[in-house]
Order: structure tokens, then sequence, then C-alpha cells
């Protein structure tokens, strides 16, 4: 197990959007973080990366970690492919890249086998690339360095059918050697990568448990995420 | 025409003083998001420690001295006065704002109120005949250091690791710090690098005045606010562009105009730019 | 003055039909604990104004604190310039601490009202009353003007564009234009064109009570603001704008009501304070002035019933004071920004929510041993 979340509280604004989230995320393959919109899977992922205050436990790796500097988070090997990209719009697609390097030695040639076009790129602005584009720059940046989990938020929103593949592809391969916690809407993507579920509804932990026994039990689908199993998104 | 010459390299000597005022204001704010009313402070310690040394030390050793004691005072401001507050802006403004009363005042009991009589090389006082206009050539002392200062700057900004973090810093902070930067560093790098810049606008406007007195801070400062307001906050090309623009909108509407008519049309502009652009000409949004 | 604010500044569900934070419910049936605090609440500043009224009859001498004996000349002065910037904090309130709006140019409109009366006695020889009504209303008028123009922007511009407007008012006004203003030296308010009751060293006691009248205004005016519908949608505007948009109320406009309302406030008080001191001068409209009632909300406790009046008061005495004292005290305490600026440094870190707020804090524990209602 590489990071064991207990009882995560955050209030922000005067509203309560966390209010004792619990779950663990294996040490190998993809945990999938489900739920419907607003109900706090983008929240979790930042209180774990101390982007916002928060109370309980979160171990990572088997230490404590609530209240750490995110930058340190980081360092130490847990990485963040944030909603909606956050590429530097104004960086080139080089100067991105660059920024992300934490090792001496960076693993430029495994972002140029995944990515080949970002190397023809390399010279243009992060901000006039399409979303897909966008989305592998955003990937590239944390597959640099050498990590021992990855927080992916929402890979595919936005995304045309065929770079959603891409994605997932993409996704998949960095799963065979990085343990992966997933927030995903689109669930042929969660299908087909994740190994494990939780679902949250209203800031709280409601399943917890193996992938295929939420998405093959159709009833159990349509209560917990609001949707049929075979929908991709609402 | 030689009066336009004049006037226009006038303008541009002053537009030299704003850029270097605005352009690390601009920074500290598109990057750590503090509104810094402590800035003219930075100004005045340029300025007064030069002109305290020069007498023993000699000219240039006294402006680097300067330039050193201003952004040193930068970076203190921020570790020991900003850091603390880190994400509550409102309370950095105000702190910035006890700081630059206290500081001005500090500065009055050790150094008095009145004006000093400031130190200027000899070929400064000396005026050079440009297409019929007699130009004195402090104008292009100002306007050479600006330039040097900003092709510096954008070249610091574009090919160093630290000016990569704070040109992304500016665009979302947050991110940066996901990625494993500690962008702290970069905040307090930032207030350096803007109080060695005012000082040395300090110690420019010292020369190019003749004088220095403890108020000088204030006042140039809230015509280096609209400049950074118009540049967009967090561009220093934008804070150049703006500076140029107005510092020659002030010397002709003051020229050709009624006194002080300058100053007005300069928030006229002002107004206009804001209204038709809230972002300010660089795009940066303006409403943080 | 520290027992007053019942409910925290930042009330998350302000803008909800709850019960109103003062005392203006009478209907409530069962005599409670909470009635009595109510009663105490709007008897206490009543008393305190009975007790300033009446302070000019005191022949009371306290060395520390004044020069002279309370109805001394001098003294009454000190304390009518203590009373003009408590309104005149109370009333940037009005729009830093109770609306989040962060105004660096409300001096524009004090030195609108102050010199607006001034130039209209001394140089139109009008009737006083006449001079302050239509000055009020000018000001009032400019605030409608310039804020429909600022209040496009927000957050920092919107400072910044405040901030520049005030700085035009201040280069206009030192300019001297026409000869109206008196440039750099001021204007002094011809005693000629005032009413007989207010000239002279033996009037200062008129100054006084006026100074005491424009304070009790403000009181009035903000803390029925407060207590109104308007007041909880500014705390609610204040918090999240948002939320006001999703109700369907014009953020903008909203805003612009509380702006020339304070620009109002301020060009009273730009009035009194020209009365109190005799003129005008540039002081009034520079961007300094604006800074130190940023300091005196702070101080006191911004957006609190009490706070801004308690640090105006409580700034104009020790700026007043510390330049008193100055060629007495050593280094840089001889001057009295260095010390009110570092003062307020340490009260943003140390004492957040203003002194009045130091009494808040207790609230819960307050709350905790009082009985619980409905």
């Amino acid at each position: 197990m590489i990071l064991r979340i207990e009882d995560l509280s955050v209030r922000l604004g005067g509203s309560h959007i966390l209010q004792g989230v619990s779950f663990d995320v294996a040490a190998t393959g993809v945990t999938a973080l489900l739920g419907r919109n607003g109900v706090g899977k983008t929240t979790t992922l930042r209180a774990v990366l101390g982007e916002v205050p928060a109370t309980g436990s979160v171990e990572y790796d088997g230490t404590p970690v609530l209240g750490r500097a995110t930058h340190k988070l980081v360092r130490d090997g847990l990485a963040y492919v944030p909603e909606d990209r956050c590429v530097f719009a104004g960086l080139t697609v080089a100067e991105n890249l660059r920024l992300a390097e934490r090792v001496p030695d960076p693993d430029y040639d495994l972002v140029h086998e995944l990515f080949p076009e970002l190397k023809q790129r390399a010279a243009q602005r992060a901000g006039t690339l399409s979303g897909g584009q966008q989305q592998m720059v955003s990937i590239a940046r944390v597959l640099l360095n050498p990590n021992r989990l990855l927080l992916v938020d929402e890979p595919t929103k936005g995304l045309a059918p065929a770079v959603v593949t891409n994605v997932a592809v993409v996704l998949e391969r960095v799963a065979e050697c990085v343990p992966v916690l997933l927030v995903e809407q689109n669930l042929a993507v969660v299908r087909r990568l994740a190994t494990d579920a939780v679902v949250l509804e209203a800031g709280r932990t409601v399943w917890q448990g193996r992938a295929a026994d939420l998405l093959g039990d159709a009833g159990a689908t349509r209560s917990l995420l609001g949707v049929g199993s075979t929908a991709g998104r609402h | 025409m030689s009066t336009v010459v004049l006037l226009t390299l006038t303008g541009l000597g002053l537009a030299a003083l704003y850029f270097l005022i605005a352009s690390g204001l601009s920074l500290v704010f598109g990057l750590a998001g503090v509104l810094n009313f402590a800035h003219g402070l930075f100004l005045s310690i340029g300025a007064y420690v030069t002109w305290s040394v020069v007498g023993s030390w000699g000219l240039l050793p006294a402006i680097l001295l300067g330039v050193a004691a201003a952004a040193a005072t930068g970076a203190l401001v921020e570790l020991v006065l900003i850091r603390p507050l880190y994400t509550r802006h409102t309370e950095q403004v105000l702190v910035t704002v006890g700081l630059s009363l206290a500081g001005v005042a500090l500065l009055q009991s050790v150094w008095g109120a009145d004006a000093r009589v400031f130190p200027r090389p000899a070929w400064a006082s000396e005026v050079i005949g440009i297409a019929g206009a007699q130009v004195p050539a402090d104008r292009f002392l100002l306007i050479g250091a600006a330039v040097v200062v900003l092709l510096g700057l954008l070249a610091f900004l574009r090919y160093t690791r630290y000016g990569l973090i704070i040109r992304a810093g500016v665009e979302n902070r947050a991110m940066v710090s996901a990625l494993g930067i500690d962008v702290r560093n970069a905040f307090t790098l930032v207030f350096a690098i803007g109080g060695a810049l005012a000082g040395l606008a300090g110690i420019l406007g010292g020369m190019y005045f003749s004088a220095i007195s403890p108020g000088q801070g204030a006042s140039l400062l809230i015509f280096a606010f609209i400049v950074v307001v118009i540049g967009g906050l967090g561009s220093v090309a934008g804070a150049a562009g703006a500076a140029v623009a107005v510092g020659l909108l002030q010397q002709f509407v003051n020229y050709y105009g009624t006194a002080g008519a300058g100053d007005v049309s300069v928030v006229v502009l002002l107004a206009a730019v804001l209204l038709l652009r809230p972002t300010g000409l660089a795009g940066k949004v303006a409403t943080a | 003055m520290t027992t007053q604010p019942s409910v925290p500044p930042a009330a998350p569900a302000a803008i909800l039909p709850e019960a109103p934070a003062s005392g203006s419910v009478p209907s409530r049936a069962t005599p409670s604990p909470s009635a009595a605090g109510q009663l105490r609440r709007r008897l206490t500043p009543l008393l305190l104004l009975v007790i300033a009224a009446s302070l000019p009859w005191s022949t009371l001498d306290i060395p520390g604190l004044f020069d002279g004996p309370l109805n001394s000349p001098g003294t009454l002065q000190l304390l009518a310039l203590c009373l003009v910037f408590g309104g005149l904090a109370l009333g940037y309130d009005l729009l830093f601490g109770r609306s989040g709006l962060l105004s660096f140019g409300h001096a524009l409109y004090i030195a609108a009202g102050a010199y607006g009366v001034d130039i209209l006695v001394s140089h139109y020889g009008w009737p006083l009353w006449r001079a302050a009504l239509v000055t009020v209303l000018a000001a009032a008028l400019l605030a409608l003007l310039l804020g429909s123009v600022a209040l496009r922007t927000s957050g920092i511009a919107f400072s910044m564009v405040t901030l520049a407007f005030a700085q035009v008012g201040h280069i206009v006004i030192s300019r001297d234009p026409g000869g109206l203003t008196g440039g750099e030296e001021g204007l002094p308010l011809a005693s000629a064109g005032l009413p007989g009751f207010l000239v002279g060293v033996s009037n200062t006691v008129n100054l006084y009570w006026l100074a005491l009248a424009f304070l009790t205004v403000v009181v009035l005016v903000v803390h029925t603001v407060d207590r109104s519908p308007l007041g909880r949608t500014l705390t609610g505007l204040r918090d999240d704008e948002r939320r006001i948009a999703v109700l369907g109320l014009s953020p903008y406009r909203l805003k612009l009501l509380v702006f020339v309302l304070a620009g109002g406030l301020a060009g009273l008080g730009g009035v009194t304070y020209a009365l109190v001191v005799g003129g005008a001068s540039p002081h009034v409209a520079s961007s300094e002035l604006t800074l130190s009632l940023i300091v005196m909300a702070v101080l006191g406790g911004a957006g609190t019933r009490w706070g801004a009046v308690f640090g105006g008061i409580l700034y104009a005495y020790l700026d007043q004071r510390l330049a008193r004292l100055g060629g007495t005290l050593p280094g840089p305490f001889a001057e009295p920004l260095f010390v009110l600026g570092t003062l307020f440094i340490l009260a943003v870190y140390f004492v957040p929510g203003g002194l009045t707020g130091l009494g808040a804090r207790l609230e819960p524990l307050r709350r905790a041993l009082r009985p619980r209602r409905d």
C-alpha cells in the first residue's frame, strides 16, 4: 500500500467539502477515484498534495504527510497531473518540460517515445496546442522524473475519442511500473485501466473494492455513479 | 522640431525611471501577488546609502553599494515580513503600507526631512546637440541604464532556470509547486531584484533631480503603480511599453498644456486602458 | 467600547434572513439574558455619548494624557480632531471592512469636503450651512462619477484606480488652479464668513460638539446600514461575490451605492475637519491620509461595529501627542509615523482582529457561559 487516507476532512469558504474520506491506494496498478461531479474527488487529490488545508491523516509510503509542503511531497515522488492540464501557456513545450526536470538525467527517451509529437513541437508555445497535445505535455512533465505514485485528475476530460484512447494507452503503460490514483469520468477508460475503485458521495467514501466488482454490477454502477455502465460520461 | 526632440528624450528619461521602479513591482505582484507599497522605501535606501558613502568611496562603488543595500532590504522584507503571511494578500499589503509609513519616518530621523544635494558624474551635466536640440546628458544616462536593465531582465527571464520559474509562477504559482519546485525562493529573489532596480532608480533619480529627500520614493511610486497596471501585472515588456507611453504623455502634455495637465492625462490614460482592456496591455489578468 | 461586537465580522451566512446582528428586534417576547445584553448594547453607546457631550464642563486635569484640563481649548481641539478621525475611519470602514473594497483614494472625498466648504465660504462668501450642504452633495456626486468608473475593476486594479484618481486631486490642489486652493500653503477658512459661535478660541467647545455630532451621524448611518438588508448583502459581497450575483442582485450597483454613501460621509467629515482646524491643506488630499485611514480601521478592528471609531480616535490622539513629545524621544521614536507604522505592522501580525477584536475573541467563552437561545 502506497497511500492510506483516513478521515480526511476539508472546509473551504464555509462549506464542508470533504467530511471524512478514507481509502487505500495499492502499491501496484490503477486505483480509480469515482463519483458524481462535485463530490470532492479533485479536492481529495489537492488535500493529499497539501494544496488545500485539511484534517485527518494521510500516510504516504508509511509516513504521515499531511501539512507537508507540496513541493517536498512531489520531490518525494508523488507526482500530479492536474485537472485541465495546467500547462504554462506562455512557455514553450520545451520550457514546460525543462521546468519539470527534478533529476540530473530526466527520461526524455521515454517522453519522446510516448509522445513523438512533442519533440517536433518543442519550440511552440504550450498555449497554442490542442487540448490533447496539452494533456501530453502535462503527463510528459511527470514522466521525466522517477515517481512512486501518480495522482492523475480527469486526463481525458474534453478530449476527442481518438485522443482519449491515446491517453489511456499511455496511462496503461505508465501503470506497469508506477501505481496511479486516477480520477476519471469516462467509464470505458476506468474499465480498461483500473484494478481497484473508490467511490465518493457528498464528501464521504461510500464504496471501495475491486474495480471489476463495481463495474460488473450495473445496478451498483448506476446507483453509485448515476450512469449506465456503458455510458462514457453524462 | 528641437523642442520635440528635447521633450521626447526628457520623456524617455522619465520613462526610464518609471520602468526601473515598475518592472520590480510588476514581477513582485505577478509572482507573489503582493502589492508592495514599501517599494518606494527600497528606492530611498539605494539613494541614501549611495549618498552617504560617495564622499569616501567614489561614485561607482557607492552606486554598487546602494544597489546592494536596496536588494538586501528587498530580500529581508520578503523573508521577515511577507513570508509569514503567505497567501494572506490583504495582510501583506497592509504590512507594506505600515512599512512605507514607518520606513520614510525612519529615513527622516536618520538623514533629516530636508532634501540633500546628490552628486552626479561631471559628464552628466553637459549638454549634447541632437537635431538642433540641446539635450542634457543625464537623459542618456537614464535611458541607457533602463535599456541595459530591460535587456538584462529579459535575458534572465528567458535563459535562466530561475527566470523560467518566475515566468511560470506568474502564470500559475500552485502548479510550479506541484512540479516539486520551492517557489518561495523565487519570491525572495524577485523582491531582491525589485529592490535592486528600485535602488538603482533612486540613485539615477537623485542624479537627475540633483537631490534626494525621504518622500521622493512615494511620489514616483504612484506613477510606477500606474505603469504596472497599464502594462499588465507581471509583464516586464508590458511595463517597459507602458513606462514609455506614460513618460512621453506626461512630458508633452505638461509642456503644451497647463501645469499638472500631464499628470492628469496619465490618470485618464489609466482609466481608459482599464475600461477598454481590464487586463492591461500585456493581457495578464489585473483583478487579483 | 470593547464589549460591542457580538457577531464575528465574517459571518458566513450573513446574507440569509437570520436574526439581525444588533439589537434592532424589540419583539422578542421572553426576557432572556440576551435581551439584557441587547439593552446594554444600546445603552452603552448612549451613555458614552452623554459623557462625551458633557466633557467640556469638566475641569479634570489628566497630566500624562493632556496638556491642560479637559475643558481647556487646547485639549478640546485635540479631542475634536480625534472624534473627526473616529468618524472618518468608520466611514472608510463602510468600504474596507464592511464591503471589502480596498480603496486607496478615500482622501479625495475628504479633501473635496474640506476644500469645497472652504472655497465656497472664503472665496464666494456663501453662508456656512448652504456651503456645507452643497459640498457634501458634490462629494457624493464626485464619488458617483469616479466610482462608476473605478468599480468596473476589482481587487488590486480597483485599489490602483482609486489611488490614481486621488493623486490627480492632490496634484490639482497643490497646483493652486485659479488661486482657489492656496497651493502648498493651503487655504485658511475666512472667519468672516462663519457664524459667530464657531469663531475664536473661547468657542472651541462648539467645534468639539460639532465634531461629536459628526461622529454620531456617521455611527448612526453606518450602524443603520449594518442592520439593513443592504449591510448583510454587503458582507455577503465581501465574502463571496458570486453568491450575490446568484441572488439576482447586481454587485456593481450595490458597491456603487456604498461607494457614494462613503463618499458623502467623507465629504461631511472634510467639512467638519476644515472647521475644526480652521482651513484645508493639501495633506487632506494625500495618499498618506488614506493609508492612515486604513491603519486606523485595521488597528481598531475592520468590519466590527466600533473598531474603526476606536482606531481613528486612538491614531489621531497618538499622532498629535507623539508630535508634541517628538523632541524629547530618542532616534526614530521622535517621528510619530515611525511609531504608528511599527505599531500597525505589529498589530497586523499579533492582533489580527484589531484591538476591539480582542474583546470579540473572548466572545465564544462568554457565549458558552450564557444559556443558549432558540
